[in-house]
C-alpha cells in the first residue's frame, strides 16, 4: 500500500524520508514539486498526483506536505486518512507538528512510523497503544534515559492490541478521577450582500478528557437528542444502544479523545450571532476606494461574543489601506493583500467599526467584485443549537468521579459576501 | 572529494581526530559517563565519512548508551536520506542486543540496507530465528516483521517456513504479522504463490478480529481471483466486520463488494438501471414498484447480511471507512436504499481539504446518475471564497449536475456570484457550467444566453473568451433567432485577443453567414489583413470562413478568398497549407477537380448537430467508486475490475459453513468454545442446514474417489504441524507448548471425526478397510438426527479427556482402544506415534558427531527450519550422521597453487529446495595472493548451480570455506563447472555419491510399512548378504547404513529389522530401506520409484555391510 513517505517543508526541501518497502528514490518527488510550482496557492496542489510509475498522495498540514508514494490501486481516502492520523499522532507526541519538532525528535518519529505501518499497511494507529509502545518524549525522561540508559520503548505488547477494547489500556490509575466533556459547535454560514442567510448549518463535536481509574463504563444522555441529525462516533461508542435509546454508552479511552461529532439537522433555523454592516466601494477612474465595516451582535442568547477576528482578501489591484479601527488592531499585508482585524470582544453598547480608505494601483481598473469577509468568533457557555447534556453516569467502578460539561460556540466557515 | 578531505585531515584535522577519539575512549572508561558530552566532541567534525568513523567506534564500544547514541544518529542520517550503508557490519553486530530500543533501531537500519548488503544481512538471520521462538509475543512478532522485511531472495525458504509457523501461533498478534509477511514474501518471490495461498486459506479461517483485516489484505494482493476461498468465510467476515480495526474494515469492505457482485443477482430492476428518466418514474410510483419488485426479486439473505452489517460503519470517524461503505451501497444496494449514504458523505465534506477533494469527486459521479440523492443538500456544495481551486471546480460540477427546473434559478443566482470571483479560472469554469445548465434545461436557455452576452463586455479576457466559446455552442442549437447576438459578437471581435474565442466567432460567422450577410464579408476583409499574425487555429477558421462565403456570396468575396488561399498556401504550418490546398480544390472548379467540387456546398454547409455539453465525470462510473483509478480516471495498476451482476445467482450453499474450527488461542478449553459457535451457526435458518446435509449426501458419491486422498492429506498435514510443535517443545520442554499440541491434537481428532461424518456411505472405503463398516453405520445415523454435531463432539470430547488425563504418560495412548472402530484408531495411533518419534529422535542430532570442519553457522541454524515444501507431508529430519571425509575438487598442481576440496554437509540446502548442499574449502598454496576466485557463469552439464560469491582475494597459505548448492536432478552425473581465478580457469567436476542425493525423513513404523506396501514390484529391489559378525549389532548396522546414505532411522518394533527412510533431494521421491537380519544372513530391501538409484544404493550397502572394517 504505502510505499514511502516524504516530508516536504514550505520551501520545498525534503527533510525526512521513510520507506516501508524497497527504497524509492527521492527524485520521485520532482513530480510533486512540479505540481507545487504550478499551483498558485499552497492549498491548490492536487492531493493525488500520477507519475509514470507511482502515485503521489499528499496532505498539507502545518505548512508541511506529507507525500506518500503509492504503487498500485488503493482507496485514496485510506492513504489520506492515514496521513492525517500521522500528523495527529505527531501533534499528540510533540505538542506541535512543525519541521523543527520533527527534526528534533527524528528517532521517535522513526519509531512511530515503524509501528504505525508494516509493509505499508497500518498496524497500530490508536494513540493509546502507541504510547505504550513508545513513550512520548519529555525533558525529564530524556535526562533520566541519558543517565540510566533506559529506553523509550516498551517491552510488552500493549494490552489494548489484544483486548476487546483496543483503545483503552489496562491498569489505569488516578488519584483524582475526573471526566470532562466539551460540547463545541461551529456555525458554517454564507451571508449575502443584503445580510440574508444563503446557507447556514451547525456542526458539533464532543471532545472528552477522561482520567478515570480502572475500566469505567459511562453513559451520557441528552435532553434533546432529536437535534442530532447525523453522527459519527469514536469506536468505543456502542452503536446499538444509540440506535435504540439515543444514549451514548461507552468504555472511554484514557486521556483526550473525540467522542462524537454531529450535524444538526438543516430543518432547524440557525441563529446567526453576529451581523456585519459594510460599505466597500471603488470608483471608476479614482485611485481611492471607501472601506467601512461595522460589527454587531445578533441572537446571542445574552452571551458575549468574544475573540472576534475579521479577515478579508482584498482585490489584487489594492495597493494599500489606511483604516482606523474603533477597537482592536488591524494589519494589511501588501503582498498577499490580506486584511485582518483583530476585534476582540463585541461591546453591544459601542459597536466596533473599521473605517478608512484603500488606495488602488494607478491605472488599475476598478475591481469588479467586492471582497468576501471571513469572520471568526467564540461564544462561551452556549451551544447554539440548544443541545444539552442530561446526565452522565458511571458503572463498573466504585469511586465517585468528578464530572464537568462545557459548552462553546465558534464560527466555522463564516463568510459574508459584500 | 574524498581525496580532498583526506588531505585536510593530513595537515589540519588529524590532531583533533585523535584527540576526539581519545576523549571518547576516556569517556567510556569513566563509569557513568554522559554520552552527550562525547557526542558533542564528535559533532565537532563536519565531514561525513569521518563522522561515520566515529559512529563505528561508538557502535563497537562496550557501553550501551554510546551504542544507542550512535544508532540514533544513524537513524537521523537515514531519515535525511544520507547513505549510511558502510556502517552495516558495525551495526549488524548489535542485532542481538538486550536493549530493546537499540534493537529496534538496528532493525530499522537492517530493513533499510539489507537489500544492498545481502551477504552481511545473512549474519543476522539466526538471531531472528531464535527470536521467532521467544515466549514474548511482541518479540516473536517483531522478529517476523524484520525477517520478512529483509528483501534478500536467499532467505525465501526461511521466510516461508517462519510464516507457516507464525500462522499457527497462539498469539493473534503474531498471526497478524504473519499475514503481513505473506505480502512481503509474495513481492519478493512470486513463485511462492501456491504455498502462500495455503497459508492465506488457513488464516482466513481465523476468528480473531485482529487478523481478519490483514489476511484479507494479503488475499487481495496475492490471489484476488480466488474468490472460492471466501465462500466459507463470508458470513464470518460480515459478522466480525464491526469489530475489526478501521483499516481492516476498508479492505474487507472493498473485497466483499467485489465478492458480492459475482455471487448475488442484481437488486436493480432491469428498466430502472442508471437512468434519470426512470428514476423519476421510480419516485412517482414508489409503492407500486415495491410491490412489483417483491414479486420479482428476493434478495439473497447473505446479500442482506452484508448490507445490514456495513450500515453502522457509516457512522465511523474514519473517512475511508465511510467512503468504503458508501461505495458498497452504491454498487450493491437496491436503489431505494441508497439515500442513507447521502448524509454521511455530506458530513465528510467537513473534513480536511484532501478528504473533501476525493469525496466530492465521488459525489460528482453519483450525482450524474442520481440527482435526487444530493438535491436536498445542494447548499452544502456552495462555493466559499476560501476553498482551493480544485474543490471549487468540483463543487461547481456537482451543482451543475444537480440543476433542474425547480432549482435552476437558485443555482444561477449563485453562479452569478462566482462569475465575479477574483479567481478567474474559476469564473471561466462557472461560465461553462452556465452553458451546460442552459443546454440541459431548455426553459432557461434564453436567460443564460442573455446573461452570457452581458459577460461579453466584461473586462477580463478569460471571462469573455469563455463566454464566446459557450455562446457559440449554445447558438448552434437555435441559430436563426439569434442573429443579433452574432452581430454583437462581430462587433466585439476586434477587442478579443484569446485565439480560441476569435476562432469561435469566425466559425459562427461562417456557419451562419446567411443570417448576417452584410457583416460576414467585412469580417473576412479584416481578417485578410491580419492573417499572417494570427494563431494557427484562427488561421484555419479564416480559411473556413472564406470558403463558406465563397460558396454563398461569391460575388463579394471571390478575390478576398483567393488572396487568403494564397496566403495559406505559403504558411509555415503544414496543417494550414494542407487545409488551403484541400479547400481550393473543393470550391474552385477547374479541370483537375473531380466530382467532389459538385458537392462542395453540401460538404461545407452541412447542418451540424449541436454539441452535447456534458459532465467530465460522465465516463468515470466505469471505475469502482472510492478507488484511486476513479480519482484519476485512468486505470491504476492493480485495479480490480468490478464484475457485472451474474444473470443467475451461483450456488448459495457454498457459503454454508460445515466445519467449525475451534478458536486457537483458547488452548485447552477450545472444545467448549467451539460449541456456542456452532449454535451460533444455527442462527442461519434450519432449512439451510438441511440443504447442507442433502447436499452432502448428494456430493458424497462423487466425492468417494477423492475421499481417501483428502483424508490422507489431512492426516499428513497434521503430522507436519505436530512435529513442528514438538520441535518447539524439544528446545524448551515448556508445559505451554505441550498443552498446545494437546489442544491441537484435539482439534485434529475432531476434524477427523467430522471428515468421516461427512461421507456417510462410501462403498469404496468399506472395501478398503473392511472393518470400517461400524463407523459408517454410526455416522449415518448421526447425520440423520439434528443433534449429530453435538453428539459427535461430546463423544470425541470424552476421548480427548482421557488424552489430557494421561498427559505425560503417552505410551498409554498408543494402545488403541479396542472398542473403537479401526479407522478412528488408525488416525489416533498415527498421530501418537509421530509425536513419540520426535520425542525420541529429535535429540539425535545432538549426539551425532557435528562436523568439526568449518560448517557455516548459518547452515546449522537453518537446519531446524528447513524442509522442502514440495513434500510437506513428510517431516524432514536432521542427518543422523555427517561424514567428515572430503573429496578433492582441484589439486594444487593442476590448479597452479589453488587447491579445492569439497564435502557434503548433508544439510538441507539454503539456496534451493532441490539442491544438494556442499561445502568447498579453497586454499592457496602458491606464494602469491589469488584474486577474484569464482565459478564461471556457464555450467557445462546443465545442472542448476548456486555459486558462492566471488572471493576477492586469497592470501598465500590461506584457505577459505564457502558453501554452494547443486541441483543434481537425482542423478549421479557429475556436475562440471569452471572454477576461475583472475588469471586462470580450471575445469572441475563434482561427482556425488548416490547416498548424498537423499535427505533423511522421519515417519512412523506404520507409515513406513504402508508406504512400502505401495512401492512393490518394479520399485522394490533386494539382496541377501552374509553379514560379518561384528556388524551384527544394531548400532553398527545403523552406522554403516547412514554413513553410506543420508537417510533417517525409523523406530522399529521388531528386533531384527532395521528401517531407514529418506527422500531424494530434487524430486522428493521416497527411498525406503530395510535390513532384516537372519543370522548370519541379512536381506536388504530398497523401495523407491528411482530404480537406478536403488540398484546403486543396494550395491553400496552390500559393500558397506559386508566389509568388516568399521
Amino acid at each position: 500500500m504505502i510505499h514511502s513517505l516524504f516530508l516536504v517543508n514550505a520551501s520545498g526541501d525534503i527533510f525526512l524520508e521513510k520507506h516501508w518497502k524497497s527504497v524509492v528514490s527521492r527524485s520521485v518527488c520532482d513530480y510533486f514539486f512540479e505540481a507545487l510550482e504550478r499551483a498558485t496557492e499552497p492549498e491548490n496542489v492536487p492531493p493525488v498526483i500520477p507519475t509514470p510509475h507511482h502515485f503521489l498522495i499528499n496532505v498539507l498540514r502545518h505548512r508541511i506536505y506529507f507525500v506518500a508514494v503509492i504503487q498500485s490501486e488503493v482507496p485514496p481516502l485510506f492513504v489520506i486518512e492515514f496521513l492525517h492520523r500521522v500528523v495527529d499522532t505527531f501533534q499528540d507526541y510533540f505538542g506541535v507538528c512543525t519541521e523543527a519538532a520533527i527534526k528534533d525528535n527524528v528517532v521517535v518519529v522513526y519509531e512511530l512510523l515503524e509501528e504505525m505501518l508494516d509493509n505499508g499497511f497500518p498496524l497500530a494507529t490508536e494513540s493509546n497503544i502507541l504510547k505504550e509502545l513508545i513513550k512520548p518524549p519529555t525533558i525529564l525522561r530524556t535526562v533520566v534515559n541519558t543517565i540510566t540508559g533506559s529506553t523509550n520503548v516498551g517491552e510488552q505488547l500493549p494490552t489494548g492490541q489484544l483486548s476487546v477494547v483496543p483503545w483503552r489500556r489496562t491498569g489505569v490509575k488516578y488519584t483524582n478521577n475526573e471526566a470532562y466533556f466539551d460540547v463545541v459547535e461551529e456555525i458554517d454560514a454564507i451571508i449575502d450582500k443584503s445580510g440574508s442567510t444563503i446557507t447556514a448549518e451547525i456542526q458539533g463535536v464532543i471532545d472528552a478528557c477522561v482520567k478515570l481509574t480502572g475500566m469505567p463504563d459511562l453513559t451520557l444522555s441528552f435532553m434533546n437528542p432529536r437535534l442530532l441529525d447525523d453522527v459519527s462516533f469514536h469506536p468505543c461508542v456502542r452503536f446499538k444502544r444509540w440506535e435504540a435509546e439515543r444514549i451514548l454508552s461507552f468504555i472511554p479511552p484514557d486521556g483526550n479523545f473525540r467522542l462524537l461529532s454531529y450535524h444538526v439537522s438543516s430543518q432547524n433555523l440557525v441563529a446567526i450571532p453576529v451581523y456585519v454592516k459594510h460599505n466597500i466601494s471603488f470608483r471608476e477612474g479614482s485611485s481611492q476606494g471607501r472601506f467601512e465595516l461595522t460589527l454587531g451582535p445578533k441572537q446571542t442568547m445574552g452571551k458575549a461574543v468574544e475573540s472576534v477576528l475579521v479577515s478579508s482578501q482584498l482585490p489584487r489591484g489594492v495597493l494599500n489601506a489606511s483604516l482606523s479601527p474603533s477597537q482592536g488592531t488591524y494589519t494589511f499585508d501588501p503582498v498577499t493583500k490580506l486584511l485582518s482585524w483583530d476585534v476582540g470582544k463585541i461591546n453591544p453598547q459601542k459597536l466596533p467599526s473599521l473605517k478608512g480608505s484603500v488606495s488602488l494601483q494607478t491605472g488599475a481598473s476598478k475591481p469588479d467584485e467586492n471582497p468576501t469577509i471571513n469572520i471568526q468568533f467564540k461564544i462561551q457557555q452556549l451551544a447554539i443549537s440548544g443541545l444539552k447534556v442530561n446526565r452522565l453516569d458511571m458503572y463498573g467502578e466504585k469511586y465517585k468521579p468528578f464530572k464537568g460539561i462545557k459548552y462553546m460556540t465558534k464560527a466555522g466557515k463564516f463568510q459574508v459576501r459584500t | 572529494m574524498l581525496g580532498m578531505s583526506a588531505n585536510s585531515v593530513s595537515y589540519n584535522d588529524q590532531g583533533s581526530v585523535e584527540s576526539g577519539v581519545d576523549a571518547a575512549q576516556e569517556n567510556s572508561s569513566i563509569p557513568g559517563s554522559i554520552s552527550s558530552s562525547s557526542g558533542a566532541a564528535f559533532s565537532l567534525f563536519s565531514a561525513d565519512y569521518k563522522k561515520n568513523e566515529d559512529l563505528k567506534e561508538m557502535l563497537e564500544s562496550s557501553k550501551e548508551s554510546l551504542k544507542l547514541e550512535a544508532m540514533k544518529r544513524i537513524v537521523g542520517l537515514i531519515a535525511k536520506g544520507k547513505n549510511a550503508s558502510e556502517l552495516f557490519p558495525a551495526v549488524v553486530k548489535n542485532v542481538a542486543s538486550k536493549n530493546i530500543e537499540l534493537k529496534k533501531l538496528v532493525y530499522v537500519y537492517l530493513v533499510r540496507y539489507a537489500e544492498e548488503q545481502q551477504d552481511l544481512a545473512l549474519l543476522s538471520i539466526s538471531t531472528f530465528q531464535r527470536a521467532l521462538k521467544d515466549p514474548n509475543q511482541l518479540i516473536r512478532a517483531s522478529a517476523l516483521r524484520v525477517l520478512s522485511s529483509i528483501r534478500v531472495p536467499i532467505i525465501v525458504p526461511i521466510m516461508m517456513l517462519a510464516i507457516k509457523e507464525a500462522a499457527t501461533d497462539l498469539s493473534p498478534y503474531v498471526r497478524k504479522t504473519a499475514a503481513h509477511a505473506i505480502q512481503k514474501l509474495y513481492s519478493l518471490d512470486p513463485d511462492q504463490k501456491e504455498h502462500l495461498i495455503e497459508v492465506i486459506e488457513k488464516l482466513l479461517k481465523d476468528k480473531s478480529t485482529l487478523v481478519a483485516g490483514s489476511v484479507v489484505m494479503a488475499f487481495e494482493e496475492v490471489c484476488p481471483d480466488r474468490i472460492d476461498l471466501i465462500h466459507k468465510n463470508y458470513r464470518k467476515l460480515c459478522n466480525l466486520l464491526v469489530d475489526v480495526e478501521e483499516w481492516g474494515q476498508v479492505v474487507i469492505i472493498h473485497m466483499l463488494t467485489r465478492y458480492a457482485r459475482t455471487q448475488f443477482v442484481s437488486p436493480w430492476k432491469e428498466d430502472a438501471v442508471f437512468d434519470e428518466n426512470s428514476e423519476k418514474a421510480f419516485y412517482d410510483s414508489e409503492e407500486e414498484r415495491k410491490v412489483e419488485q417483491s414479486n420479482l426479486y428476493i434478495m439473497d439473505p447473505d446479500h442482506r447480511l452484508l448490507l445490514r452489517n456495513t450500515k453502522p460503519l457509516l457512522q465511523s470517524r474514519n473517512t475511508a471507512v465511510v467512503m468504503a461503505v458508501s461505495q458498497l451501497y452504491w454498487h450493491l444496494a437496491p436503489k431505494h436504499e441508497l439515500n442513507i449514504i447521502t448524509k454521511s458523505l455530506v458530513r465528510l465534506l467537513r473534513s480536511h481539504r484532501e478528504v473533501q477533494y476525493v469525496v466530492l469527486q465521488n459525489i460528482a459521479t453519483m450525482s450524474i446518475q442520481r440527482k435526487g440523492m444530493f438535491e436536498p443538500f445542494m447548499k452544502s456544495f456552495y462555493v466559499r471564497s476560501t476553498d482551493a481551486t480544485h474543490i471549487k471546480t468540483l463543487k461547481l460540477e456537482i451543482l451543475t449536475n444537480l440543476a433542474n427546473e425547480a432549482n435552476i434559478s437558485t443555482i444561477l443566482r449563485e453562479f452569478q456570484t462566482y462569475v465575479k470571483s477574483q479567481d478567474k479560472a474559476f469564473a471561466a469554469a462557472t461560465i461553462q457550467a452556465i452553458g451546460r445548465c442552459a443546454t440541459n434545461i431548455s426553459e432557461v436557455t434564453d436567460t443564460c444566453l442573455n446573461g452570457l452576452v452581458l459577460l461579453l463586455s466584461n473586462r477580463d479576457e478569460t471571462v469573455v473568451a469563455e463566454s464566446v466559446v459557450v455562446i457559440k455552442k449554445l447558438l448552434q442549437t437555435q441559430p436563426s433567432q439569434h442573429s443579433d447576438i452574432i452581430k454583437h459578437m462581430a462587433k466585439l471581435f476586434d477587442n478579443i485577443t484569446v485565439p480560441m474565442a476569435r476562432a469561435s466567432i469566425l466559425w459562427l460567422m461562417g456557419e451562419y453567414c446567411e443570417h448576417v450577410p452584410k457583416i460576414a464579408p467585412d469580417v473576412l476583409r479584416k481578417m485578410a489583413k491580419t492573417f499572417t499574425n494570427e494563431e494557427d487555429i484562427v488561421k484555419l477558421q479564416i480559411v473556413n470562413l472564406a470558403a463558406k462565403l465563397y460558396l454563398t456570396n461569391s460575388k463579394q468575396t471571390k478575390l478576398l478568398t483567393q488572396y487568403i488561399l494564397n496566403l495559406g498556401k505559403y504558411d509555415q504550418n503544414y496543417d494550414i497549407r494542407d487545409r488551403t490546398r484541400f479547400i481550393r480544390q473543393l470550391i474552385v472548379p477547374n479541370e483537375k477537380s473531380g466530382a467532389l467540387s459538385k458537392y462542395a456546398r453540401r460538404i461545407l454547409m452541412a447542418p451540424k448537430p449541436a454539441p452535447v455539453l456534458q459532465s467530465a465525470f460522465k465516463d468515470r462510473d466505469r471505475f469502482q467508486l472510492g478507488t484511486l483509478s476513479h480519482t484519476l480516471n485512468t486505470q491504476a495498476s492493480g485495479y480490480l475490475e468490478l464484475s457485472d451482476w451474474p444473470a443467475v445467482a451461483p450456488d448459495q450453499s457454498v457459503r454454508n459453513v460445515e466445519v467449525v474450527e475451534p478458536v486457537k488461542e483458547a488452548g485447552a478449553p477450545a472444545l467448549r468454545k467451539s460449541k456456542p459457535a456452532k449454535s451460533h451457526e444455527k442462527f442461519y435458518s434450519d432449512s439451510e442446514e438441511e440443504e447442507e446435509e442433502e447436499e452432502e449426501k448428494e456430493g458424497s458419491s462423487s466425492e468417494d474417489s477423492s475421499n481417501s486422498s483428502s483424508e490422507e492429506s489431512a492426516s499428513e498435514s497434521e503430522s507436519e504441524e505436530n512435529s513442528g510443535d514438538s520441535n518447539r517443545s524439544s528446545s524448551s520442554q515448556s508445559e505451554k507448548s505441550s498443552s498446545e499440541s494437546d489442544s491441537e491434537k484435539k482439534k485434529k481428532t475432531l476434524k477427523n471425526k467430522k471428515l468421516q461424518q461427512q461421507k456417510p456411505d462410501s462403498k469404496d472405503r468399506k472395501q478398503k478397510n473392511g472393518n470400517a463398516v461400524k463407523v459408517e453405520s454410526r455416522s449415518e445415523s448421526e447425520s440423520g438426527s439434528e443433534s449429530s454435531s453435538s453428539e459427535s463432539s461430546s463423544e470425541s470430547g470424552s476421548e480427548l479427556d482421557s488424552d489430557s488425563d494421561s498427559g505425560t504418560d503417552q505410551k498409554k495412548n498408543t494402545k488403541p482402544k479396542p472398542v473403537q472402530s479401526k479407522a478412528v484408531i488408525k488416525q489416533v495411533e498415527k498421530k501418537e506415534v509421530s509425536l513419540l518419534d520426535l520425542d525420541d529422535f529429535s535429540p539425535a542430532p545432538v549426539t551425532t558427531p557435528k562436523s568439526s570442519i568449518l560448517s557455516p553457522n548459518l547452515l546449522s541454524d537453518l537446519q531446524g527450519l528447513l524442509i522442502s515444501p514440495t513434500t510437506s507431508a513428510l517431516q524432514a529430519s536432521f542427518p543422523v550422521f555427517v561424514p567428515e571425509t572430503s573429496h578433492e575438487l582441484l589439486h594444487r598442481m593442476t590448479g597452479k597453487g589453488l587447491s579445492g576440496q569439497y564435502r557434503f554437509t548433508r544439510q538441507p540446502c539454503i539456496y534451493g529446495n532441490s539442491m544438494v548442499s556442499l561445502q568447498l574449502t579453497l586454499s592457496n598454496s602458491s606464494d602469491q595472493a589469488l584474486e577474484n576466485i569464482h565459478i564461471s557463469e556457464k555450467s557445462s552439464t546443465g545442472q542448476n548451480i548456486h555459486r558462492f560469491n566471488a572471493i576477492e582475494r586469497l592470501e598465500p597459505q590461506a584457505s577459505v570455506t564457502v558453501s554452494m548448492g547443486i541441483d543434481f536432478n537425482d542423478s549421479t552425473q557429475a556436475a562440471n563447472f569452471q572454477l576461475c581465478t583472475k588469471e586462470d580457469e580450471f575445469s572441475v567436476s563434482i561427482q556425488p555419491a548416490v547416498g548424498e542425493l537423499l535427505l533423511p525423513i522421519t515417519m512412523s513404523e506404520a507409515d513406513f510399512t504402508k508406504e512400502q506396501g505401495k512401492l512393490v514390484g518394479m520399485n522394490e529391489s533386494s539382496a541377501t548378504i552374509t553379514m560379518t559378525p561384528e556388524n551384527l549389532s544394531s548400532q553398527s548396522v545403523n552406522r554403516k547404513v547412514v554413513s553410506v546414505a543420508n537417510i533417517g532411522v525409523i523406530p522399529s518394533s521388531q528386533e531384527n529389522i532395521y528401517r531407514f527412510a529418506g527422500k531424494t533431494v530434487s524430486s522428493g521421491s521416497l527411498v525406503l530401506v530395510s535390513v532384516a537380519l537372519k543370522d548370519p544372513d541379512a536381506v536388504i530391501t530398497i523401495n523407491t520409484e528411482k530404480t537406478v538409484m536403488s540398484s546403486m544404493l543396494l550395491r553400496q550397502f552390500k559393500t558397506a555391510l559386508t566389509n568388516s572394517s568399521p
